[in-house]
């Protein structure tokens, strides 16, 4: 199992707040890795560093280093959009764009330069399909994204992320404000996509992270805890504070 | 027990004081159209006066824009308004001395209907005018009729002739379009420069230099328009008489400049806050497909916040609409149509402010500068309930 992301030494610090601390692991391709921990613990911090998406915030400081693919994101000639690109991101809330369903997928290949409507036309329908979403919405690509269910919002929000061919998704919390049967619908997919794409996923659900990932980390205030196989992780915990967690007595 | 008391004189306070400024604002709208419509039952013809013509004379009724040309002798004959061949002669009633004696006059001028009779009967291509308290049993001749002011004159006339005699001609065209020129252009300019900083100011400054800009834009809407109308005069007029090379430099284009500067603190403060309230989420989604922070703020940011940017301009043109001094300090004040922002224009509300003093209380002109105030009070009406049903449909 090669990996896909290194993660060394990482120190993260919003002002003076120590956010993350001391963290490596690696996380591998074409896997399902789970994070999971009680709120504030870092996790989605730590997701959002993948993509740089914290460099949004200001006053924040990191120390160590994240490699994808061998190639440290952090070093100063990092091409942030590139990046990025090869980085889907799905959020906690389904956020499409106050767009027609069409341009919501189309979007992302029309911010990368793709000029030819044939192409476009085709990826937006392969990114549809892909997020189980194509039947539904094909006779009504041209009527606006808010019209759809949360469900379909969010698979919307994975196909508008697919459509860009990325070769990491990373996944905060995406079913949490969804209904049981758009859970599910979410799940099978990310069963479906594993084979071509690294899912990372934060979630606050402990069975969803046993059903569908294949590694789990557990980070509590800011540190990992432990790092493993879902399969071991959920059955025979190493450290204590894992096990509590995950039976439930805090958190 | 005294606390319950106590607590209902309070609230029993508070209705009060909101009932006063209801019927207060009702008050003062009643009252503003009360003297607008008044207007509309005036003539034109100066109080106390009658237009007359021989009674051979087929006119029968003029229309006070077609006599006020009468007068301001634009016409030789009678045919080209609608009478006979006869060319047009035109006695001014203060020439009436020069054809007859005091004597013949009276010490009072009770004896002008006498006059007027003869000399009517020696000219009769003649038109004239008598005061109403001379048409008595000595006078011969025919009164023209001079139709009542009508609501569609007001907007079809194109001279504002308020005070001249005796036929006075209220068109308020050119300075409804004086105001929408200059309001528009203030809109053109301001418009681009406030969105501009306003996405500067919420997508890419940094939050503690935000700290002092954000209130030193707004302290600009607290700076007095007549100070504002000062710069103008001072600066912008001289300059715009330079660049353009014209012999005057109070033009629209003065008053849209100085406005386009009132307008931008509210139109910044509004798009910001509308750019503000984007969630972070969508910007975030749109970054992470490798779009660059502007095709961000341009494709995403900006649509999701596109009402707050409307009612920001919206905004705007009312407070452009609205604003008397500067403007009247700096765009001229002719009442002409204009054909170019390098004209002076007048505007409404500066219509109002510079001739309110002189005009005589309750007469015809008091109530015309009172039909401007309706008509203004109804452009900033019509926006106000737009910007409801903007934000409101956003809800």
């Amino acid at each position: 199992m090669s990996s896909k992301i290194e993660i060394t030494n990482l120190n993260f610090y919003y002002g003076n707040f120590h956010a993350l601390k001391n963290i490596s692991f690696t996380i591998p391709e074409n896997q399902v890795t789970a994070f999971i921990g009680p709120s504030g613990c870092g996790k989605s911090t730590l997701l959002r560093l993948f993509n740089r998406m914290n460099d949004l915030i200001e006053d924040i400081h990191l120390d160590g280093e994240i490699k994808i693919d061998g190639k440290n994101i952090y070093s100063r000639n990092t091409d942030l959009i590139q990046l990025r690109k090869n980085i889907g991101m799905v959020f906690q809330k389904p956020n499409p764009f106050s767009k027609t369903i069409f341009e919501n997928v189309a979007y992302g290949l029309k911010v990368n330069g793709v000029k030819d409507t044939n192409e476009i036309n085709s990826q937006v329908e392969s990114a549809l399909t892909k997020a189980a979403l194509w039947d539904e919405v094909k006779d009504k690509l041209n009527k606006s994204a808010l019209a759809l269910s949360g469900g379909q919002q969010q698979r919307l929000c994975i196909a508008r992320c697919l459509a860009v061919r990325p070769e990491i998704i990373l996944m905060d919390e995406p079913a949490s404000a969804l209904d049981p049967i758009s859970t599910a619908k979410i799940e099978e997919l990310i069963l479906e996509l594993k084979s071509k794409y690294t899912i990372i996923i934060v979630t606050h659900n402990m069975q969803q992270a046993s059903r569908i990932s294949d590694k789990t980390a557990f980070f509590y205030l800011g540190e990992l805890i432990e790092y493993g196989s879902t399969n071991q992780l959920f059955t025979a915990p190493k450290i204590e504070r894992t096990q509590n967690y995950i039976t439930g007595r805090f958190g | 027990m005294i606390k319950k008391y106590f607590e209902k004189l309070q609230i029993a306070l508070l209705a009060i004081s909101s009932m006063i400024t209801t019927v207060t604002i009702f008050l003062i709208v009643v009252f503003l159209f009360s003297y607008g419509i008044k207007f509309f039952t005036n003539s034109s013809i100066e109080k106390g006066y009658d237009i007359v013509v021989h009674e051979s004379n087929p006119i029968q009724k003029l229309s006070p824009v077609i006599l006020q040309q009468i007068f301001d002798q634009e016409y030789t004959f009678w045919h080209e308004v609608g009478g006979n061949q006869d060319s047009l002669e035109i006695l001014h009633f203060e020439d009436l001395p020069n054809y007859y004696t005091e004597e013949q006059i009276g010490a009072e001028f009770e004896l002008v209907g006498a006059c007027i009779t003869d000399y009517l009967s020696k000219h009769p291509n003649a038109i004239t005018i008598i005061p109403s308290i001379n048409i008595d049993s000595s006078f011969k001749g025919k009164i023209v009729e001079v139709a009542s002011i009508k609501f569609t004159d007001v907007f079809t006339t194109q001279k504002w002739f308020p005070t001249s005699k005796p036929i006075a001609l209220f068109g308020i065209l050119p300075m409804i379009i004086g105001t929408l020129l200059v309001s528009f252009g203030a809109i053109v300019l301001a418009l681009p420069f406030g969105i501009a900083c306003a996405i500067y100011m919420a997508e890419i400054m940094k939050s503690r230099w935000r700290k002092y800009l954000k209130p030193t834009i707004e302290l600009l809407a607290g700076i007095p328009s007549v100070v504002y109308g000062f710069f103008g005069l001072v600066v912008i007029v001289p300059i715009i008489k330079n660049v353009f090379q014209l012999e005057v430099g109070e033009t629209a284009l003065a008053g849209s400049i100085i406005l386009a500067i009132m307008a931008l603190p509210t139109i910044i403060t509004i798009t910001e806050d509308a750019i503000q309230n984007v969630p972070n989420s969508v910007r975030e989604a749109s970054l992470s497909l490798g779009a660059s922070k502007w095709q961000t703020i341009l494709y995403v940011v900006l649509p999701f916040a596109k009402n707050g940017i409307i009612t920001a301009t919206v905004l705007g043109i009312g407070r452009a609409i609205g604003e008397t001094m500067a403007v009247l300090m700096v765009t001229g004040n002719s009442a002409i149509i204009p054909n170019s922002f390098l004209q002076p224009v007048r505007t409404i509300p500066a219509t109002i402010a510079a001739e309110l003093g002189e005009a005589p209380f309750g007469g015809t002109h008091f109530q015309a500068l009172f039909t401007l105030g309706c008509i203004l009070f109804l452009f900033s009406m019509g926006i106000n309930l737009y910007v409801n049903y903007t934000s409101r449909s956003k809800n």
